[in-house]
């Protein structure tokens, strides 16, 4: 039996900043965990994850990552993925740092 | 120090412009990631989780006050403010942005210092003891011997696309501070029976995935003979070395898989070879660099001041019986400046922290500093009269904490709060480990210990090597630490064993201390140091303070 497909978001880093961004409904990049598009389809993850990748001049290291709804959107179910949303744990810098 | 000669400054500017190309191209959609990826990893461009990293070498672990204050205003111009001093004596800027390295690369270039073979499959910087050029007990200066390496290997046309990356450390010291067994060729100066000046090559150690110690090659290598046999060394590599799985590329696998006679013989088949092509020009150059790095003028000064405030400043007396070593000058000592204050990330300067230590350096200080492998900086020659002074400078900067090779004198790699292979964090680990003892007051009691924590089974934190090593992994989407316990960095290099089962973040902590609890129950004396307890009572009473008495290891992950 096929493993169930949990949900995911696409990100990857953007390319001249270098800090992390997630794939949006309309196709654009945000900084915002909250505001990526949610896939829920294996067939339909793999090929926004095709085309997202061919995005070179925008991003480097496109990959799906697992999450799960939250209140106010989706959140990360791995402590990696919710790094990557925050920043580092030592100083207030990186994202948790910017105003929402 | 050595200073760059016409042809050194023309290479770098040649390099710098060569790679703001490849940025512009990468950025204008001309090169792929796939093609920009190996040349920006050549000139030590990492992406990682946040942001880019930029490691900048600091050849030896040598800098002079004017690189210190250039490394300060880039921290300032184009990062956060500050630096991260790493355990192969680099540093890295964690926050730049891609279209700012070029002109980061540049305002390093104007103080003689680059980015170039920090990364990717080539030798890497050349490391030596911290000390060397001030220690007592120093046979020679390895430092001239790590610059001509670095002439030797940087750009070389055959060892740029090697199987794996490649590195080299240089001790002139019996007492060992550069760890030069768990590098891929660690070279110790030594005398022969005849006095005459050689190398006592190791080679095949490693840490990482499969921690080795390295292996003796060659008992005694004339100075003269250098370079062609380190050339014998890598090209021998270069060619068995595996290529179809990185983690059986690097030379401690290929020296454990045919084992060292047959490395030995195919690397003195080689050198045979070689070594006619070396004609003597390398040691023209070497007899250069030599003079670049002659001792300062150490001045005879009456030591009262020094004297005075070890006898009247408990605080000074502190540090001073913490962070100084023995220098061979009569009158003078190597100050060592914690970057491990109780709490802080191990490592890390504020530019302004940075500015500090190059102003002691100039004024007091033969205008040197040295960074350590351990993550802390040095200055290798003061005279103890000026002790008092340089101790209050750094007590206002938070750069006097007496804490050097004690329990909270952390090596940690950055690991999951920046790095992009890290599969757990170490700072906070060390961070809660330092502010534990710190509150306890046992530091002092506790005496030498070394922790050394990796974020990842590649062992940058070279935990392998820690009396006390902690590896961060992943299990099971949760954060776990094992420990291991009895590794040694030095000449008696030795690899730690693991307890048993990881702990949580929560918990490792609490098994931290039951450790050292059980140390200060079980030595001989205060005088006993935890190594020393370790290999005489052996694992059992740590397993037993770790997992209690029964072998159902509750705790197990």
């Amino acid at each position: 039996m096929p493993a169930i497909f949990t949900p995911k978001v696409i990100t990857a880093n953007a390319l001249i900043e270098g800090d992390v961004v997630y794939l949006t409904q309309d196709d654009t990049w945000s900084r915002h965990l909250a505001d990526a598009d949610v896939l829920t389809d294996e067939a339909d993850a793999q090929i926004r994850l095709i085309d997202a990748s061919a995005r070179t001049s925008e991003v480097v290291g496109v990959y799906l990552a697992d999450v799960s709804p939250g209140k106010s959107g989706p959140e990360p179910t791995h402590f990696r993925e919710a790094f990557r949303m925050r920043g580092p744990s030592n100083y207030p810098h990186g994202k948790q740092s910017e105003v929402f | 120090m050595y200073r760059y000669t016409d042809f050194d400054a023309a290479f770098v500017a040649e390099r710098n412009a060569q790679f703001r190309a490849q940025v512009e191209r990468r950025i204008d959609g001309s090169l792929t990631e796939d093609e920009f990826k190996p040349l920006r990893l050549m000139n030590g461009l990492y992406l990682q989780l946040h942001a880019y990293m930029l490691r900048v070498a600091i050849p030896y672990g040598t800098l002079n006050s004017a690189q210190m204050r250039q490394l300060a205003y880039i921290a300032e111009r184009w990062d956060k403010g500050y630096g991260h001093f790493t355990t192969r004596q680099n540093i890295q800027f964690n926050w730049p942005q891609l279209r700012d390295v070029p002109d980061m690369l540049d305002a390093l270039a104007e103080v003689q210092m680059h980015a170039i073979q920090t990364s990717g499959d080539t030798i890497r910087n050349v490391t030596a003891d911290h000390f060397a050029g001030a220690a007592a007990d120093e046979i020679a200066d390895p430092r001239p011997v790590a610059e001509l390496i670095r002439q030797w290997s940087t750009d070389h046309p055959e060892f740029q696309f090697l199987p794996r990356k490649f590195k080299i450390a240089v001790t002139g010291s019996p007492n060992d501070r550069a760890v030069t067994k768990a590098h891929d060729i660690g070279l110790r100066m030594v005398r022969n029976d005849a006095g005459e000046p050689g190398f006592e090559v190791i080679v095949g150690g490693g840490l990482g995935r499969t921690p080795m110690i390295g292996k003796v090659v060659r008992d005694f290598l004339p100075e003269t003979d250098l370079l062609p046999y380190l050339e014998a060394v890598v090209s021998v590599w270069n060619l068995l070395g595996r290529r179809d799985n990185k983690y059986k590329s690097r030379i401690k696998i290929t020296v454990h898989e045919h084992g060292i006679d047959d490395i030995r013989a195919r690397v003195e088949e080689r050198f045979a070879l070689l070594r006619p092509a070396f004609t003597g020009v390398d040691q023209q150059l070497f007899a250069q660099i030599k003079a670049d790095f002659a001792p300062p003028a150490f001045a005879d000064r009456d030591t009262g001041p020094f004297d005075r405030a070890y006898a009247n400043d408990p605080v000074f007396r502190s540090w001073a019986d913490t962070n100084l070593s023995a220098h061979r000058a009569p009158g003078h000592a190597i100050a060592q400046i914690s970057l491990k204050a109780h709490g802080a990330t191990p490592g890390d300067a504020t530019a302004d922290q940075m500015r500090v230590m190059a102003d002691l350096a100039e004024r007091y200080g033969h205008d040197e500093l040295r960074i350590s492998h351990e993550q802390n900086v040095v200055l290798p020659h003061v005279h103890k009269a000026d002790l008092p002074a340089i101790h209050a400078a750094l007590k206002a900067a938070g750069l006097a904490t007496a804490n050097i090779g004690k329990i909270s004198d952390i090596i940690a790699c950055p690991g999951m709060d920046y790095c992009a292979l890290a599969t757990a964090r170490s700072i906070p680990i060390a961070q809660e480990i330092a502010t534990r003892f710190d509150q306890l007051k046992l530091e002092h009691e506790v005496g030498d210990l070394k922790i050394k924590i990796s974020g990842c089974i590649n062992a940058c934190g070279h935990h392998h090597v820690g009396h006390i090593g902690i590896l961060g992994l992943d299990r099971a989407g949760v954060e776990n630490y094992q420990i291991t316990l009895g590794g040694d960095h030095t000449e008696t290099a030795a690899i730690g064993q693991r307890t048993g089962p990881g702990f949580s973040a929560d918990e490792i902590v609490p098994a931290i201390e039951r450790i050292v609890d059980t140390y200060l129950s079980e030595r001989l004396s205060a005088d006993e140091t935890f190594i020393d307890t370790f290999r005489r009572v052996g694992m059992t009473p740590f397993k037993t303070a770790l997992y209690g008495e029964s072998d159902k290891k509750q705790k197990a992950a």
